[in-house]
């Protein structure tokens, strides 16, 4: 049996449960889950090889055979998304122990970010539409106390509205499951997957579909996204990064297995939908992008145009753009918890929050400036980044595709994306210092030292594009031909 | 029966939505927490109530009621019990931060201050 399956979000449970125990002892707190991710991220490494060999690893719980109990699912695609995301939960941890914010410390930061990683990677891991629902809630509970943990008064009425969405998205979610358990009676997804392709999807299960294209669009932040900026800027540094990073590509993630496992047989319906909801999420969040002037904003209305780009991967619906959504679902969990923590160093040591209340920081730090720069570059999709090969293989599929009017939209959302954090780097980094020797805050080598690893993660991932280009490759092929996972979920050993 | 059930989550939904429409934060959270009821009874009755006998194998029983959707209702239970305990404490701390219940005083963004 495959049970170092259950590792990635067993390991964060069981260390955040152990470290609720050592509360008034910060450094066995910072340390004990940076090595809890370092070992979930090496485990989740060495199961992606092994996906490699085998396709399809699956975990069936208390060896009852799929589809009548729970399984956990590995197949490439959420390999490399649970991978992605430890490497980039270290870096936050890091981050947040050099940060030393020990008022939040002190009431179980460390354990409620852990949690929050073991929802999210259980949430790609499992086979089981119900048992998605659990870990998403495992990760939304998690979510919800980070979102409120300090007690700022902008973070408790922000938390408010932010929970009160995630339980409609919630109860949204529930309806689906009913509904399909009415029509279908099942709830393993491989399992569905056959049943919908033996009935054809008809009506009823096109708008069974609808039904969770709305949920995940809500978690995700697709044309849904109202709630994000707001909730995202009211966090602190480390959190916000993990949540830009983690959450949203949650939704994402369920938007591509739902809609290329389950609901794929009408995609002049679903995907054209989606489509449409992936430009207006580009539009409006190009919008807000430039719209304000708060870093943490514009930081955020980011998020928002990387969900919507890569959503045109699935919109054109073939192997070339799911395989550009792959790279860049990968790389914007690395460069968007690279953008945060950026962001929020900047405030730190600028006390400011507006691009117009300080210049000049490239004096002062100089290094901070370049690593903005490459975040700036690397977002933009400029080529030797991580972001240009997601970028162009989207293109190159959404034009094979015939989806004219998408590709114009993302490029043009690109421009915005470079444009909107230029200016932050024209008017903070550029210019005349507005701060004097004296009043420098000195800066924590520690807390420079994630911002740098992730910023050679770019790098490193635009260069070594021939390393991971055979795992992309598999994960798209599996996510295109939904009878491989089928095979792999359901056959008996 | 089924339709009965149907009915009542109905009504459910209905009298949770005319809760989260309004003001009062606690109205919006006994609004959610009717709202969960509503869609349990949903999943309950997406499996078919009391078709057969309990599911456990014997001799003279020839239908069984499905048991799935019941360890589903359980499982959701204890989350939106989990999220509506969470929920409420929030709603009172933030009470006592900003002095009001009336969620249109909380619209607050960093450009009203």
């Amino acid at each position: 049996m495959n049970n170092i399956l259950v590792f990635p979000m067993v390991l964060p449970i069981i260390a955040g449960v152990i470290l609720l125990f050592f509360r008034s002892k910060p450094a066995i707190q910072r340390w004990g889950s940076i090595l809890t991710m370092i070992a979930v991220f090496a485990i989740s490494l060495w199961i992606l090889f092994q996906v490699m060999d085998q396709t399809i690893l699956r975990l069936n719980f208390g060896e009852w055979a799929p589809p009548f109990g729970i399984t956990f699912v590995a197949d490439a695609f959420a390999m490399l998304l649970v991978t992605s995301s430890s490497l980039v939960s270290i870096l936050c941890l890091l981050y947040a122990a050099f940060a030393k914010d020990e008022k939040r410390e002190k009431f179980f930061l460390y354990p409620f970010l852990l949690l929050l990683v073991a929802g999210v990677n259980g949430s790609f891991l499992t086979g089981d539409l119900f048992n998605l629902f659990v870990c998403f809630e495992v990760m939304l509970l998690a979510s919800y106390v980070l979102m409120t943990l300090g007690g700022e008064k902008r973070q408790l009425t922000e938390g408010i509205k932010y929970i009160l969405i995630n339980i409609l998205s919630s109860w949204f979610f529930l309806l689906g499951i009913a509904y399909l358990y009415g029509s279908l009676g099942t709830l393993n997804m491989a399992h569905l997957s056959q049943r919908i392709a033996e009935a054809g999807q008809p009506p009823l299960l096109t708008t069974i579909s609808i039904l969770f294209l709305v949920v995940f669009s809500l978690k995700a932040g697709l044309v849904l996204y109202f709630w994000l900026p707001g909730s995202y800027s009211a966090l602190p540094t480390a959190v916000s990064a993990l949540f830009a990073a983690l959450l949203t590509k949650v939704g994402v993630y369920a938007l591509f297995r739902v809609f290329t496992l389950l609901f794929y047989h009408e995609p002049s319906i679903t995907h054209t939908i989606i489509g449409l909801m992936a430009i207006i999420t580009m539009a409006g969040g190009s919008i807000g992008a430039i719209a304000y002037t708060d870093l943490r904003k514009i930081a955020a209305y980011n998020v928002i145009i990387a969900i919507g780009f890569i959503l045109v991967g699935l919109a054109a619906n073939n192997e070339a753009a799911i395989q550009g959504s792959i790279y860049y679902l990968m790389h914007d969990i690395l460069v968007k918890g690279l953008l945060f923590l950026i962001i929020g160093t900047v405030i730190y040591v600028t006390g400011k929050t507006k691009l117009d209340q300080a210049s000049g920081l490239i004096t002062s730090y100089p290094l901070l400036g370049w690593l903005f720069l490459i975040t700036t570059l690397s977002l933009g999709g400029i080529p030797p980044f991580s972001g240009f090969a997601g970028k162009l293989l989207i293109g190159q599929g959404a034009l094979e595709a015939g989806e004219y009017v998408i590709v114009a939209a993302a490029f043009l959302s690109s421009l915005f994306v470079l444009y909107s954090l230029l200016r932050i780097f024209l008017n903070m980094f550029w210019g005349e210092t507005s701060i004097s020797q004296k009043n420098r805050v000195i800066l924590p080598k520690g807390m420079i030292a994630p911002c740098l690893i992730l910023a050679l993660l770019t790098v490193g991932l635009g260069l070594g594009m021939g390393v991971v280009s055979p795992f992309v490759a598999e994960a798209a092929h599996v996510l295109m031909n939904p009878e491989i996972y089928i095979e792999g979920a359901l056959k008996d050993e | 029966m089924e339709t009965m059930i149907i009915l009542l989550a109905g009504v459910l939904v209905s009298v949770a939505t005319y809760l989260l429409l309004s003001k009062n934060m606690i109205r919006v959270v006994l609004g959610t927490a009717i709202l969960s009821h509503a869609v349990h009874l949903l999943l309950m009755t997406m499996g078919g109530l009391k078709i057969g006998s309990v599911p456990i194998l014997g001799d003279t029983v020839e239908t069984y009621t499905d048991a799935l959707p019941q360890a589903l209702i359980l499982t959701a239970i204890v989350i939106s019990f989990a999220v509506t305990a969470f929920f409420l404490v929030l709603v009172y701390r933030t009470y006592q931060t900003t002095g009001t219940d009336n969620l249109l005083e909380m619209k607050g963004t960093e450009e009203d201050e």
